[in-house]
């Protein structure tokens, strides 16, 4: 949407990351500890080795895919769910106290039942991530669609557009993309938490998750820091790419800033 | 064309009253009349809009349009809103394009016809803007075309013009009257505007406070362009603001 920072901003931000690495750097070479705190030039050290080596890439193609097993799974039930709870009452009052008793079970709790019913496979990974991402799909999905705007959906009912399945993909949908891709970005979020706890159990070797609990065992607390840090960074690359994509193509018709 | 005999609307409200919104609303409006609704705040003036809309049912009475009785919306009438209702996620031209899209006709042959209705409205240069890009009279304008476009025998408008500023007004009550006469359809507007009503009207409806039934119906003989300010438009506009501010007294005693 066009929406520069001026070059002062920009500076500012520069300046504060810059000066947190800094202090960061210089707290570590005082307390001289490394398993206390590792130093910024170790870890950029490890970050280097590891992508130079391939081991990197193995690690997070590993845990995006479970990711996008998670997410997929979670997408394809939340929408879906939300829109027939959004749009039919009766459907709403019978699954809505169904849905209130399961979504207040951290995604974490499931881990066990996972393991059980999918085995140490990238599919119990997948779903610890799914529990914790359908949650904001749907209750966004639904309110959404709770919030269209009866003068949209009454406009459409004058110009012939009558049968529930038109309103609800004509109008109400349309009108609840930007609530949804809300969902999305929020669930997007709460999966990518879920993947450290997904691996934990080892349904593989690799994976960043699972990487910082083999650091952590073999006490390499830089290596569990490197780990830790690019957990963060591909988090913030799959939000800015999802925000990107929703504004630019997705959202076009909106004003200001979408999600 | 349109006639409406002994309709009744009663509104219940959660605590178990029952409001009565129309009481015994008898009503014919002819072939291509322009006809406003007029009246103050709350008299069912807008239910009764949405009644022939077909948006919402009457408690009894009966209610035709050519002669069929009204079960819901339907293509024959266009309704244009009082808020601003164009969707926000189609362009100008597809959201004139909406109702044709649903009757299945060819993108091509869809698209000249709505090129055609915004040409009507004075926005073909606007057909690839998104409506929060236009202004409130423009935005209001595209509603018109887009019902217009469903070619249906009434257009019901709700104040359709009563969320923009006084200039825009008078010049999109010109345009109105210029689209009425070239597509001569049946026009039911609502308005609280006394000017505005005598200014378009071949008739005005003039609704009692609640609840709400038809006090009278005035006839405005006047040839078209009608002047504003002249001697006859003042004879009208001082008999019905009379007959108005009783009603309006009314409703706030």
């Amino acid at each position: 949407m066009g929406q520069f920072l001026d070059v002062r901003e920009r500076i500012l931000e520069l300046t504060s990351i810059v000066s947190a690495i800094i202090i960061w750097e210089i707290i570590a070479r005082i307390i001289n500890k490394n398993y206390l705190l590792p130093k910024f030039t170790e870890v950029v050290a490890n970050f280097l080795k590891l992508a130079s080596e391939g081991e990197l890439y193995r690690d997070t193609i590993t845990s995006l895919n479970f990711f996008a097993i998670g997410m997929g799974v979670a997408i394809a039930v939340g929408i879906p769910l939300g829109i027939m709870m959004g749009w039919f009452k009766t459907f709403d009052k019978a699954v809505d106290p169904i849905i209130e008793m399961i979504r207040p079970i951290p995604p974490l709790a499931w881990i066990p039942f996972a393991i059980l019913w999918f085995g140490l496979t990238k599919y119990a990974a997948g779903f610890v991530i799914f529990v914790g991402a359908v949650f904001p799909i749907l209750v966004n999905t639904y309110t959404g669609f709770r919030n269209t705007p009866r003068v949209l959906v009454e406009s459409g009912m004058v110009l012939g557009c009558i049968k529930n399945r038109d309103l609800i993909f004509r109008i109400a949908l349309p009108a609840a993309l930007p609530s949804i891709a809300t969902g999305v970005r929020v669930g997007m979020g709460v999966g990518w938490m879920c993947v450290v706890a997904a691996e934990m159990f080892g349904v593989s070797k690799y994976g960043i998750g699972w990487k910082i609990w083999h650091w952590n065992d073999l006490h390499h607390m830089d290596m569990v820091l490197t780990y830790m840090l690019v957990l963060g960074l591909i988090a913030l690359v799959i939000d800015r790419l999802f925000r990107y994509i929703v504004q630019e193509w997705w959202l076009k018709w909106q004003t200001g800033v979408v999600v | 064309m349109l006639s409406i005999k002994n309709l009744n609307k009663i509104y219940h409200t959660e605590e178990g009253d029952e409001v009565v919104a129309l009481s015994d609303i008898n009503l014919y409006v002819a072939d291509k009349e322009f006809v406003c609704f007029i009246g103050p705040s709350g008299c069912g003036k807008t239910t009764l809009l949405r009644i022939i809309a077909g948006l919402e049912k009457p408690d009894s009475g009966t209610l035709t349009v050519n002669k069929e009785p009204i079960k819901g919306p339907g293509p024959d009438r266009g309704m244009v809103f009082q808020e601003y209702s164009l969707f926000p996620w189609r362009t100008v031209l597809k959201n004139i394009t909406f109702s044709l899209e649903l009757k299945k006709i060819p993108k091509i042959e869809r698209e000249k016809i709505a090129r055609e209705f915004l040409e009507l409205v004075g926005l073909l240069e606007f057909a690839d803007s998104y409506p929060h890009e236009l202004s409130g009279g423009m935005k209001q304008r595209v509603a018109i075309a887009r019902a217009m476009v469903n070619d249906p025998d009434v257009l019901l408008m709700d104040e359709p013009f009563g969320a923009v500023d006084a200039q825009t007004r008078n010049r999109l009550q010109h345009e109105l009257l210029n689209i009425w006469e070239k597509k001569k359809k049946t026009v039911l507007f609502i308005t609280h505007s006394v000017d505005e009503a005598v200014f378009l009207a071949d008739k005005v409806v003039v609704f009692t406070a609640r609840p709400g039934r038809i006090k009278e119906v005035i006839s405005v003989d006047l040839p078209r362009p009608r002047e504003r300010t002249s001697f006859e438009a003042n004879a009208v506009r001082e008999h019905l603001l009379a007959s108005l501010g009783a009603e309006i007294q009314a409703a706030i005693d």
